[in-house]
């Protein structure tokens, strides 16, 4: 018995699908970002249970949660901020929203404010770059074009 | 079509073809698509049971080379598809756009995703594959979701799945998802990162056109090139050829960034000169000058400003000035640009997408990320430059995939073209540029 829910193995069900009936392996990524979407990040239990439901080796679901940055092995509070710091953004002056953010949020990247709410990633290019300087919300809300004011509305609408 | 062979550059101009839609209304649906005379080039193909051969030939015809950045001839790289063998075959849409500066793709996904599709039924045709893939990266997930959708559609249309449009011909096509791995840009990464795995590069050969996914033939080609596909079968090879110039057939989507007034997508002919793209772009904002230009994403080599602004934009135009066309990803800097810094910026890119697999690239990229971190906190030593170029110069070459090779190009051009403002920090321990803050 597996400890996924049932709107989780519907949905892997549904991807495998898309391959062939013996390389049930080739749904990994998609299970994996199902789990982390419900429960907020990747644990060793859910990377184990993801594993036994496609009948596949635990350190070969490890394997692709670690390469993969957009999986978290930690959790990341309520809301995951990835910023894009590379260069097109960079030159959008990214660097001076971002310590407008860390003094805002009163965090560094990679650190979650005391009540848990947000989370800090600096990010590599999301193939956005005319919309620079943008921030993905939890790995699916873009927010496009962000200015310090922008910023400042769009958490004060995160509860 | 164009009466002359060749169109001077200075007449040269926009020509929506893998966008056509995008001005539309609703431009993704594919009643909008239909509209414009989508999908009647795999109709005609399969009513009139057009060999794949004569198909074939009119992509090589066309000139079209591969939009991903290698620019691998098209129908070549079709041609090495093996034939009359049993089992699946694969086709796959590489839209795992991750090198900074690019864009074009998710445009294509976002305005026009049945053209895509259309294009890879006809690929499909054409080498005899049962299954597609459209790999689309973990960053752009609404684009993923759309495309999912717009795949229901072709598939309820009778485009997509068992015996299409009645015809003999099965293919069906799914969209899959990366989650943050530049790496998996590379055919091989992807493949391993479709068959579930980590994505690192498989060393060729095999090639995948023998050995793909799950060891099955698989043709890998870049979402702009499969949108491209049925214009060259509906209008003819030639016609293609003759929007662009020598050596580079057609029309290309650029994505401009950085320093201009207009960052976005603009898809031109070939043989552009740079300076009409700046034009179309807005121009360098904050009426400030340029400085240079990244013309094709980081792993094609920095140009200087004047050297740009001669420049036409195709393969055969960069190559002349020391850089490539890459995926058309044009990163433009003001004279306000401090090139260490943004060296620093691209070192610690490549240092932090490098799969790990060769120690020439997972190493080499740390040490000269380190490198240029060192100069920028003041601690530069004089003989850095050197050890830079020489770190660089090792990794090329030296590894299963061409990022090793691309992690060194920005190094060794940024070096090239701007040493004096490299010396100057290194001797004064920090920028010869007034950075503007606003």
């Amino acid at each position: 018995m597996t400890t996924l829910s049932k709107i989780i193995t519907k949905k892997i069900d549904n991807e495998l699908l898309k391959y062939p009936k013996d390389q049930k392996k080739s749904a990994v990524m998609a299970a994996l970002q199902f789990v982390q979407a419900e429960e907020g990040w990747l644990s060793n239990d859910n990377i184990g249970e993801v594993a036994k439901y496609l009948d596949i080796p635990e350190i070969a679901v490890m394997e692709v949660a670690t390469f993969y940055n957009m999986y978290d092995l930690k959790p990341i509070g309520k809301y995951k901020l990835s910023i894009c710091t590379n260069v097109s953004c960079m030159l959008r002056g990214v660097d001076s929203l971002v310590s407008h953010v860390k003094n805002t949020l009163n965090i560094d990247f990679n650190q979650i404010t005391h009540d848990g709410k947000f989370c800090l990633k600096e990010s590599e290019c999301m193939g956005n770059c005319d919309a620079a300087p943008m921030m993905v919300i939890n790995n699916e809300k873009m927010h496009e074009k962000l200015t310090p004011e922008k910023f400042d509305s769009i958490i004060k609408e995160l509860k | 079509m164009p009466d002359e062979r060749i169109i001077p550059p200075a007449q040269k101009k926009s020509f929506p073809l893998c966008l056509a839609t995008k001005h539309l209304e609703n431009p993704a649906d594919i009643n909008t698509y239909l509209s414009i005379g989508g999908y009647e080039t795999i109709k005609k193909i399969l009513n009139e049971k057009i060999a794949p051969a004569d198909l074939l030939e009119q992509i090589k015809v066309s000139g079209l080379r591969g939009r991903g950045g290698a620019g691998f001839p098209t129908g070549l790289k079709w041609s090495f598809m093996p034939k009359g063998i049993k089992g699946d075959k694969y086709l796959v849409c590489n839209s795992d756009e991750g090198e900074p500066g690019t864009f074009k793709d998710r445009d294509i996904i976002r305005y026009n995703p049945h053209q895509i599709i259309e294009g890879m039924i006809i690929g499909a045709y054409i080498m005899d594959a049962t299954v597609g893939f459209n790999y689309i990266h973990g960053e752009i997930w609404s684009e993923y979701l759309s495309f999912g959708e717009a795949i229901k559609q072709a598939r309820k249309a009778g485009f997509l799945g068992k015996k299409i449009l009645n015809s003999s011909f099965s293919f069906d096509l799914h969209a899959v998802h990366g989650y943050g791995a530049y790496i998996c840009g590379e055919e091989t990464a992807l493949i391993e990162s479709i068959e579930g795995k980590k994505g690192q590069p498989r060393f060729k050969p095999p090639f995948p056109a023998t050995h793909g996914i799950y060891g099955k033939p698989t043709c890998v080609n870049n979402t702009e090139t499969f949108a491209s596909i049925p214009w060259i079968i509906k209008y003819g090879g030639q016609a293609f050829n003759e929007l662009g110039v020598a050596n580079a057939g057609g029309t290309k989507i650029f994505s401009v960034s950085g320093h201009v007034n207009n960052p976005g997508n603009h898809e031109v002919q070939l043989g552009i000169p740079f300076a009409e793209l700046l034009n179309m772009a807005g121009g360098i904002w904050k009426g400030r000058k340029l400085k240079a230009v990244i013309p094709g994403g980081p792993s094609t080599a920095l140009v200087p400003a004047h050297e740009i602004m001669q420049a036409t934009m195709d393969y055969d135009g960069l190559s002349k000035i020391g850089s490539s066309l890459g995926a058309g990803s044009l990163i433009i800097m003001d004279d306000t640009t401090c090139m260490v810094s943004v060296l620093k910026r691209l070192s610690y890119f490549f240092y932090e997408e490098s799969c790990g697999q060769c120690t020439p690239c997972r190493e080499g990229t740390g040490w000269v990320y380190r490198i240029i971190k060192r100069i920028i906190e003041g601690n530069g030593r004089l003989d850095d430059l050197s050890l830079l170029k020489d770190v660089s110069n090792k990794i090329s070459g030296r590894t299963i995939c061409a990022l090793g090779d691309a992690a060194a190009v920005p190094v060794l051009s940024f070096i090239k073209h701007f040493e004096v403002e490299f010396e100057y920090f290194i001797r004064n321990g920090k920028s010869m540029i007034e950075t503007s803050n606003d």
